[in-house]
């Protein structure tokens, strides 16, 4: 997995409420095999104005010139900053992905979908929590400020803004170690596997049913 | 020793190890593997060269990307096709049991792990699909992960899980005649809306909802994710002990007695206390519908598509105007007067035979309007098809021009060519409204499957009751 330690970067703000898997990445996308290449759909509905489909070539598709992360001021964004229940909706790791893959490696915001919440981690994406005031500032700054841009340091657990004000925000301690070290979940229980046994052995007794098939 | 929440108890019963920081290694009982979400899953493992810790306790089959007509000339869109053939190659070289496209079990995850005992009361279950919630309906701890998770899974048999708050959601009392699982879960996500249940497992409780077949149950802890909470549940009782008497993968012999036993302890405690408590009363609980482009934006079939100007909150007036703007609703038009296009009876919400006798019940001896280009039922899986058909309900459905086909996900997702052109509205049993969900452009309405059926007939939405 990646590593996230500390970022500057441009901040694109995407102010709607619930916005779900299915418009971070539609599903006519999910049908690759693969898990790269879906940048150029991410917000597909929103992004373009033709319908987009698989194996086009999204680079001469036509552009929604109203949608806020087709304006020249965002280009180049990293950090996105979004408004309550983001992700909501499916499972989809596409969703990540789609966000990792168009270059964000930031999402700011008052609260998400749990699954999403939980993925993001998985690909190297920090999803941050601030309270809704927070976030309703630096949605003001960021409108009025162009070339906005936040640091958000991992280590310490802080969003700073130019101004210097510096907001603290919550994370796990095992998902920052992970995403700190760039650690892979599956090696690290892999070294678990004598407590692994010992319960299948446990639960075998108690419950034998569950291992007839 | 303290009283403990259902979801304690499965949560307690599956910890590997607790770690520092309070997340916990737990054990998994059941995975269900479909097409969409495992392929990356399998050349992860394959990258690291690692194995399947438990093949036995992986169940797969194709749901999303499978046509639903005639399926002897396969699958005509070469990527699905390739999505569908990578999950028969995955399972072949991992050794997974597979209900493969031609296989009469297969059908929705979903509907096909209950259905063949795959999915047990007290088990950890889980799936690279959000609605896997719906398996919490017989007491088990069951919740969608990513892909990431399921290799995880795959490999380990477990998962770094950090416990979620307990939730619960009483609705007592009866429910009126025409009322079913799925306005009662519509009507909960209306008042507690879509991040009501956010870092929460929900169990579903009190007399009402203990009264829904377990079918019923399962309706309604499919649409907890749709709720904001990873997890839904119902406690054991009778009903669901029977559900699974019988079932190709449930115990047999001394051990289902021992199993039936140990399933009947699969229920809070009485004093057990949640962090959030919310309660609604059956008898207000009216036919649902919902306008807008979140499940929480619902009204009772006798109600009105609501005015964003009454709205205080401005992010939520916001939202309720791009809904009704996507939806082409004006504010205030009578939800009866909405006129429908397309009819769907399908997905894991509402594609067991239960839902199609239900809709079966009011679309008999009746025809679809005319001006409705195209309603479909779509049973769960190849079993509740065969089942119908010897009930006859597909008889009264063609009777009706109502298409009749093949089990899978269908136009619940539109992954496959099942699916609106932009601008068309349609009733639907599934359980997601949100912008394209159905095709790019089009409407969706979720509904129950008598309500959906009796929309069919009328050319728009009317009032189950007052058939
Ligand atoms: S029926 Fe719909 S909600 Fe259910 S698993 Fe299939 S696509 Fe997902």
């Amino acid at each position: 997995m990646k590593k996230f330690e500390k970022l500057t970067g441009l901040v694109v703000p995407l102010d709607r409420a619930n916005v779900d898997t299915d418009a971070i990445i539609p599903k006519q996308y999910l049908k690759s095999i693969k898990r790269t290449g879906f940048g150029p759909t991410l917000f597909d509905a929103w992004r373009y104005l033709d319908p987009g489909e698989p194996g086009m070539d999204h680079g001469q598709r036509r552009l929604n010139p109203d949608f806020i992360l087709n304006q020249p001021r965002y280009q180049g964004a990293q950090i996105l900053l979004a408004r309550d229940n983001f992700g909501c909706g499916s499972s989809r790791e596409h969703a990540p992905w789609a966000l990792d893959d168009y270059g964000f490696r930031v999402i700011v915001a008052p609260s998400y979908a749990d699954i999403f919440y939980n993925n993001s981690f998985k690909n190297g994406l920090l999803p941050i929590v601030l309270d809704r005031d927070t976030v309703d500032r630096l949605f003001l700054e960021c409108a009025k400020t162009p070339g906005y841009k936040l640091t958000v340091d991992l280590a310490t657990q802080a969003v700073i803004t130019p101004s210097g004000a510096s907001f603290a925000f919550d994370v796990d301690a095992f998902r920052k170690h992970c995403l700190l070290n760039g650690l892979d979940d599956i090696g690290l229980t892999l070294q678990c596997v004598t407590e692994i046994k010992a319960y299948e052995a446990r639960r075998r007794k108690e419950a034998p049913w569950l291992f007839v098939n | 020793m303290a009283a403990k929440t259902l979801y304690d108890k499965l949560w307690d019963a599956h910890i590997v190890r607790t770690n520092e920081d309070g997340t916990a290694l737990l054990y998994i009982d059941r995975q269900l593997v479909h097409e969409v979400t495992s392929p990356q899953a399998f050349e992860g493992l394959r990258q690291a060269g690692r194995k399947l810790w438990r093949i036995d306790a992986n169940l797969a089959t194709a749901d999303h990307n499978v046509p639903t007509t005639d399926r002897s000339k396969g699958i005509a869109d070469a990527v699905s096709r390739l999505q569908v053939e990578t999950l028969d190659q995955n399972c072949r070289d991992f050794g997974i049991t597979e209900f493969d496209m031609a296989d009469p079990r297969q059908g929705i995850v979903h509907v096909v792990g209950p259905e063949q005992g795959a999915t047990l009361p007290g088990m950890t279950v889980v799936c690279g699909d959000s609605h896997t919630s719906t398996h919490g309906a017989f007491g088990a701890l069951a919740f969608g992960i990513g892909t990431s998770e399921v290799e995880h899974a795959l490999a380990t048999q477990c998962l770094i899980q950090k416990k979620s708050r307990n939730m619960r959601v009483r609705v007592d009392g009866e429910l009126g005649p025409g009322v079913t699982a799925k306005d009662v879960v519509l009507a909960i996500i209306g008042k507690i809306g879509t991040a009501g249940g956010n870092g929460c497992a929900i169990e579903f409780a009190g007399s009402a909802i203990m009264s829904l077949s377990v079918e019923g149950r399962m309706t309604v802890c499919n649409m907890a994710i749709e709720a904001g909470a990873r997890a839904g549940m119902v406690a054991v009782d009778v009903k669901t002990i029977e559900y699974f008497r019988g079932r190709p993968y449930a115990p047999k012999a001394a051990l289902w007695d021992q199993a039936a036993q140990a399933w009947r302890a699969l229920h809070s405690d009485v004093d057990a206390s949640f962090d959030v408590e919310v309660s609604l009363n059956a008898a207000d609980i009216k036919p649902q519908v919902s306008w807008g482009t979140s499940p929480e934006m619902v009204v009772a079939v006798d109600g009105r598509v609501p005015d964003p100007a009454k709205e205080g909150d401005t992010v939520k007036r916001g939202s309720y105007e791009a809904a009704l703007q996507y939806m082409g609703l004006a504010a205030n038009t009578p939800i009866r007067d909405i006129r429908l296009d397309k009819i769907f009876i399908g997905s894991c919400t509402n594609s067991r035979i239960e839902d199609l006798r239900a809709a079966a019940v009011v679309v008999k001896g009746k025809k679809v309007a005319n001006t409705i280009k195209l309603a479909m039922v779509v049973p769960g899986s190849g079993l509740v098809k065969t089942q119908a058909e010897k009930e006859g309900l597909d008889k009264v459905f063609k009777d009706a021009g109502f298409e009749w086909r093949e089990p899978g996900c269908s136009m619940c997702l539109a992954m496959n060519a099942d699916r609106l052109e932009p601008g068309e509205r349609c009733a639907s049993t599934s359980n997601r409204n949100f912008e394209g969900r159905q095709g790019a452009g089009g409407r969706t309405h979720l509904v129950s499957p008598a309500m959906a059926a009796a929309a069919a007939i009328a050319g728009h939405f009317v009032d189950v009751r007052e058939l």
